[in-house]
């Protein structure tokens, strides 16, 4: 049996479909039509929402699976694993594409050896190859530095992941019709070494992924001290605060805060970095927002290349005149 | 406890330039350096056998300098390295690394964790941890943020996901990938170094390996590098420089008349 048809691993959490899954939508509508195939979105959970799943097909699948046990209820990689890999098995998707979150970027590689097939992490853009039907998977490498054009040639399923916010959702429209197929996930594939415990949420860095607007902070900064300035203009912008790995390494803010190739890729509407030099490997997690703005004192920063406005000065100098000049608080 | 911790030799990306004309990366005089983000597993490793006793064997693969690495994890406190070495496993993925690492894994034998960086910064994948896990068929946790104890025959961990902290607690043996936030790594210490020096690394090569030979290097490889290009960042900057007050107050008046064109403010 021949491998047909474009897949994305759609998330829930709580039984609700997570924003990823839209994003998802939006590359897998473009490839399934390229390719001219269905698409259809896996979700693994328990008692997943049903005007949720009807969601995934008004913003463009053609049909969604849904494997569901108590069990499968939050991400535990045994149990997912074996559950996708027997879809595989059962519905021999050619290509299927998930978030790299902290489940796709677990999930995926563990299925990937499995089932044989290629897997390539981070993509930014994905295509199908002409002639060949071949899923064309371009991604930064080597720090950065380059981007490798990656594609699987004979193994089947041909998988990648994306970064999260590096798309937008995909829109619902009204009326669409789709096929929503519910199965129960079977016992067999559910024990796991591996077990829940407990959580605790972190709204702060929650509030990094999703803001509209992001104040970063570079080495520019000098002291960890210095920080709150940076805080006083977010807080005047209606910003999160996010930091280059410098400053992270230092100390002057939480891991959770880094944002690069290393930490987290936004897409806010309004970028401002404060004193990062935009190495390559902050720009790759960076250089997609809307709107670029930086102030640093080396001219030949590479933060300038990637920036619609610049101000080549210290933070320390521009910082507090914005904040004057800047309406509102 | 008997810990073992894949290593990787990478370029020190940050000290990579490009050359301009041919969009290559200029290698010479660039550093080869243990992945940053090994080290945190390498100090967790310490960490553990500190505390509870036993080994730690780091493992790299790669070409025969690579021993250099794990003669650095050993400095560290690592109590002996093996290196995995082999024309054979030359232009492996993630898929064929894993394969490779996996087997090397299991010649060494009995252990109770793998501990692995989340990532190594050439690559920049993440796959190749949870991928020995799938070969040797062993639970992971990924992305642990913090190491909270040992319970009988399981290790109670946290995970770093996007909303907060998993707690979570795998049965042994198992794989952990680490995240910056599990340790501070330490330095090597003189005594440490004078080890390494002395230390005797093995190297292991396909025939040394439970492999097939179908599996290893590009061959074995699913996927493949077809292109390499320069990305093209083009936006054009509205730069001031402003050299006095009266300038700087003309290049914030212009960023706010910016923000405002932009409805940003």
């Amino acid at each position: 049996m021949q491998h047909e048809g474009v897949w994305i691993l759609a998330e829930q959490s709580h039984g609700r479909v997570q924003r990823i899954s839209h994003e998802l939508l939006t590359r897998g509508i473009e490839l399934a039509s390229k390719r001219g195939t269905t698409l259809t979105a896996l979700i693994l959970g328990n008692n997943v929402n049903q005007d949720d799943l009807q969601g995934l097909i008004d913003r463009g699948a053609d049909r969604v699976v849904a494997v569901e046990a108590p069990q499968l209820e939050s991400f535990l990689p045994q149990p997912y694993m074996r559950c996708m890999l027997k879809v595989i098995e059962d519905y021999r998707p050619e290509i299927i594409i998930a978030g790299a979150t902290s489940t796709g970027r677990t999930l995926m590689p563990l299925v990937a050896i499995k089932a044989n097939a290629g897997l390539t992490a981070d993509c930014t853009v994905l295509d199908i190859e002409e002639g060949s039907g071949n899923l064309l998977q371009t991604r930064p490498a080597i720090g950065g530095n380059i981007m490798a054009t990656i594609k699987t040639p004979n193994n089947r399923p041909q998988m990648a992941t994306v970064r999260p916010h590096s798309t937008r959702p995909a829109e619902p429209a009204s009326g669409r019709e789709g096929q929503i197929v519910r199965l129960k996930a079977p016992q067999e594939l559910l024990a796991s070494d591996v077990k829940h415990v407990g959580f605790s949420p972190n709204v702060e860095e929650q509030a990094l992924s999703d803001a509209q607007r992001v104040v970063v902070v570079g080495r520019g900064i000098k002291k960890g001290e210095n920080v709150e300035l940076a805080r006083r203009l977010a807080d005047k912008l209606d910003a999160a605060v996010g930091a280059t790995r410098d400053v992270v390494d230092r100390g002057w803010l939480s891991y959770p805060h880094q944002i690069g190739l290393s930490g987290k890729t936004i897409t806010p509407q309004l970028y401002v970095g404060l004193g990062a030099s935009g190495s390559i490997q902050h720009l790759a997690g960076m250089q997609t927002s809307e709107v670029i703005v930086a102030v640093n004192t080396d001219p030949e920063a590479q933060i300038f290349k990637v920036a619609d406005f610049g101000i080549v000065a210290s933070l320390f100098d521009v910082v507090p005149v914005l904040l004057e000049k800047l309406p509102g608080k | 406890m008997r810990i073992i911790v894949p290593i990787k030799q990478v370029p020190e990306t940050n000290a990579v330039r490009m050359d301009e004309a041919t969009g290559t990366m200029i290698r010479d005089g660039v550093e080869a350096i243990v992945n940053p983000l090994d080290l945190y597993a390498i100090e967790l490793a310490i960490q553990l056998r500190d505390q509870h006793g036993g080994e730690i064997i780091a493992v790299s693969m790669g070409p025969p300098k690579a021993a250099a690495a794990l003669r650095e994890a050993i400095s560290m406190g690592v109590d002996s390295g093996v290196l995995v070495s082999d024309k054979a496993f030359a232009g492996s993925d993630t898929w064929a690394t894993s394969y490779v690492l996996a087997a090397a894994v299991r010649k060494i034998g009995a252990f109770d964790l793998v501990i692995c960086g989340e990532r190594a910064t050439d690559g920049d994948t993440g796959q190749v941890g949870p991928g020995i896990a799938a070969f040797l068929d062993l639970p992971v946790i990924s992305y642990v943020s913090k190491f909270d104890s040992l319970v009988q025959g399981a290790c109670r961990v946290h995970r770093l996901v996007e909303n907060g902290y998993e707690l979570l607690e795998m049965a042994l043996p198992g794989v952990l990938t680490v995240v910056k936030e599990v340790a501070a790594p330490r330095l090597p210490t003189l005594r440490g170094k004078q080890k390494a020096r002395k230390a005797e690394i093995p190297s292991w090569g396909a025939k040394d390996l439970d492999v097939h030979a179908d599996k290893l290097g590009l061959a074995g490889s699913p996927t493949r590098v077809v292109k390499i290009f320069r990305p093209s960042v083009a936006r054009k900057c509205v730069k001031h420089v402003p050299t006095d007050e009266r300038t700087l107050n003309e290049a914030v008046d212009g960023l706010v008349g910016f923000l405002r064109g932009k409805q940003l403010i």
